[in-house]
């Protein structure tokens, strides 16, 4: 089962002086269990693609198939789509309003028709994965740290038991350890729930090291979509259009330029470590300890 | 003569902490005091003039608080701040003090209020009452310093997140500050407009002397700082030059911050026997010291 986009195209203000396309003929399958990263400047049709997976953006033209069913059908119940898969806003802990977080993360699945005690069981759930200590539920979500808002943010997003999870850059603004709890947590969800992730984010250090699948948006288009190594292997390609690979990429990149003979397209700093204990040692045991791990 | 033309002042700090305290104190509806969080806690901290500061600290160590008394958006509780010689809790002196040291946000669409850029950039000069021929001339110099002067005609909605950031700096460095604060610059923006964002500071650093406070969460942008502080419960916990800071990593990762890829790379070689130096920071320091070892030069 999966999410099929064919052919979908987005335009603003159609028919007007400010008329702009920000979908060209989109064609994507996200099958279920993938996790998945997109990356592209700022403009370039990442937030616009993401709201439609959940149908709160409608497609100009072209056609969004969820598990088969054609979204835009009259019959299709597009609540019960935006139950399945859950959006995680950019900033999503702006949007936290209620006087306790217990209350704020059962919001979601109390609209969604489940009783106050349903709810209740949900949130605790959610909020126990997300590692929030119990001793806070009871509190104000204002009174959270930056780091621990916005996990209340996406345990009220979970709470709804959402088969796909789509963030948009959820780390922007976090300290480094913040940023790595947030990628963990979303990265074992994926790993223990068989939930399919799609993360927007502008880290491409981020990127390398958590999804197994990249989807590289430009004006509107998907212009590379692979696995890391595949996708970063165009890091020339990637400056042109405002991104970029990670650092250890291009610092292999060099090394093999200057005649080390050396496997140039490692994308995460373990990668990059085997490769150049390879290299220098002239054994590959790294590489299998790696494997191993 | 400073960057602006103006005569040297002597004043080896433009910013000077001794034991300022910051706390945040709430109230309840009758105004009775609830609870009072400390933010700075007795911060003593100098920043010589012309010098690119880099603020580490892990969200709610302090680091933006710190910034604000810096702009004289908050004022001390205990203790005393000195921006460019003048007391930031005299009444007085709030204007001058933001004149000296100005401010750039996270956010840039929370900063940008004209529908041009120059005429964007031109109000700050406007609101201090700087004559229009000067006004100009500022706008120019400024565009010119971002980078920004081809778009100086153009809507700044129309700008990607690094252009509309760099606008920003632009309207700030018409106010001719001596120093500029740049708070988390680059947190909303992708890989090359934090690029252009970071390099545009180093510009102001290096060629009109402008001292840069950069607070940043990617320690990749921190590397080519004169000094470094971390700030860790409202205190500073950590101060040196980047090749000391960075060295400590075990120290870091407990003030939940990090260190650069390269240098955690570079240490993962060594722990496996590989003749690495210490302290390594940038990726042309590494690409060396593993052709060095792999007697490649």
């Amino acid at each position: 089962m999966s999410i099929i986009l064919d052919k979908v195209n987005y335009i603003y203000s159609p028919d007007t002086a400010y008329q702009i396309q920000a979908l060209r003929d989109i064609n994507l399958e996200i099958k279920d269990g993938q996790f998945i990263g997109i990356i592209g400047h700022t403009g370039s049709g990442k937030s616009t693609l993401i709201q439609h997976l959940n149908g709160l953006m409608r497609a100009t033209s072209g056609a969004i198939y969820f598990h088969g069913l054609d979204i835009y059908d009259e019959d299709f119940e597009l609540r019960e789509l935006r139950n399945r898969v859950g959006l995680v806003f950019q900033y999503p802990e702006h949007q936290l309003f209620e006087t306790t977080i217990f209350d704020d993360v059962c919001f979601g699945p109390q609209n969604q028709g489940l009783t106050k005690e349903e709810a209740g069981l949900r949130a605790f759930e959610a909020l126990r994965s997300v590692g929030l200590p119990e001793e806070l539920y009871y509190q104000s979500p204002f009174d959270l740290s930056g780091g621990q808002k916005r996990r209340v943010a996406i345990a009220g997003v979970l709470a709804m038991k959402p088969e796909v999870l789509i963030l948009d850059e959820p780390t922007a603004g976090l300290d480094p350890a913040g940023r790595d709890e947030i990628l963990d947590l979303i990265a074992r969800m994926h790993r223990e729930r068989g939930m399919t992730v799609i993360l927007v984010s502008h880290s491409m250090e981020d990127v390398a090291k958590y999804v197994d699948r990249i989807v590289v948006m430009n004006q509107g288009q998907v212009l590379y979509d692979g696995v890391p190594r595949e996708v970063f292997r165009h890091y020339r390609e990637l400056e042109k259009i405002g991104l970029a690979a990670p650092q250890v990429t291009y610092l292999m990149h060099e090394l093999a330029a200057a005649g080390l003979k050396v496997d140039a397209e490692a994308t995460t700093v373990e990668e990059a470590r085997a490769c150049l204990m390879e290299a220098l040692t002239g054994v590959s045991s790294a590489r299998r300890d790696i494997h191993r791990e | 003569m400073d960057a602006w033309g103006r005569g040297t002042v002597i004043c080896m700090s433009i910013i000077r902490a001794r034991q300022l305290v910051h706390e945040y104190i709430r109230r309840d509806e009758e105004g009775n005091v609830e609870s009072i969080s400390t933010a700075l806690d007795h911060v003593d901290l100098d920043v010589k003039q012309g010098d690119f500061i880099a603020i580490l600290g892990h969200n709610g160590s302090g680091k933006s608080t710190l910034a604000k008394h810096i702009n004289a958006l908050l004022t001390p509780s205990e203790g005393t701040l000195y921006v460019d010689g003048m007391d930031t809790s005299a009444e007085e002196n709030i204007f001058p003090v933001r004149q000296a040291a100005g401010m750039v946000f996270q956010n840039p669409d929370n900063q940008i209020i004209a529908s041009v850029v120059e005429e964007d950039v031109g109000f700050g000069p406007e609101n201090i009452g700087v004559p229009t021929e000067e006004i100009w001339r500022r706008v120019e110099e400024s565009l010119a310093a971002v980078g920004m002067t081809k778009y100086r005609h153009h809507s700044p909605n129309k700008l990607s997140g690094g252009q509309k950031q760099r606008v920003a700096i632009a309207g700030v460095v018409a106010m001719q500050p001596k120093c500029i604060v740049l708070d988390e610059p680059t947190a909303m923006l992708d890989p090359n407009g934090r690029a252009d964002v970071i390099r545009t500071a180093h510009e102001l650093n290096r060629e009109k002397g402008v001292t840069i406070i950069l607070i940043t969460h990617y320690m990749e942008e921190v590397v080519d700082a004169d000094k470094v502080f971390v700030m860790d419960s409202g205190k500073v916990v950590m101060q040196g030059t980047p090749r000391q800071i960075f060295s400590q990593v075990g120290k870091l990762k407990e003030y939940r911050l990090d260190v650069p890829q390269v240098t955690i790379l570079a240490d993962l070689l060594r722990q496996s026997g590989i003749n690495i130096p210490i302290g390594v920071l940038t990726r042309q320091e590494l690409v060396e010291a593993v052709l060095r070892a792999a007697q490649i030069s």
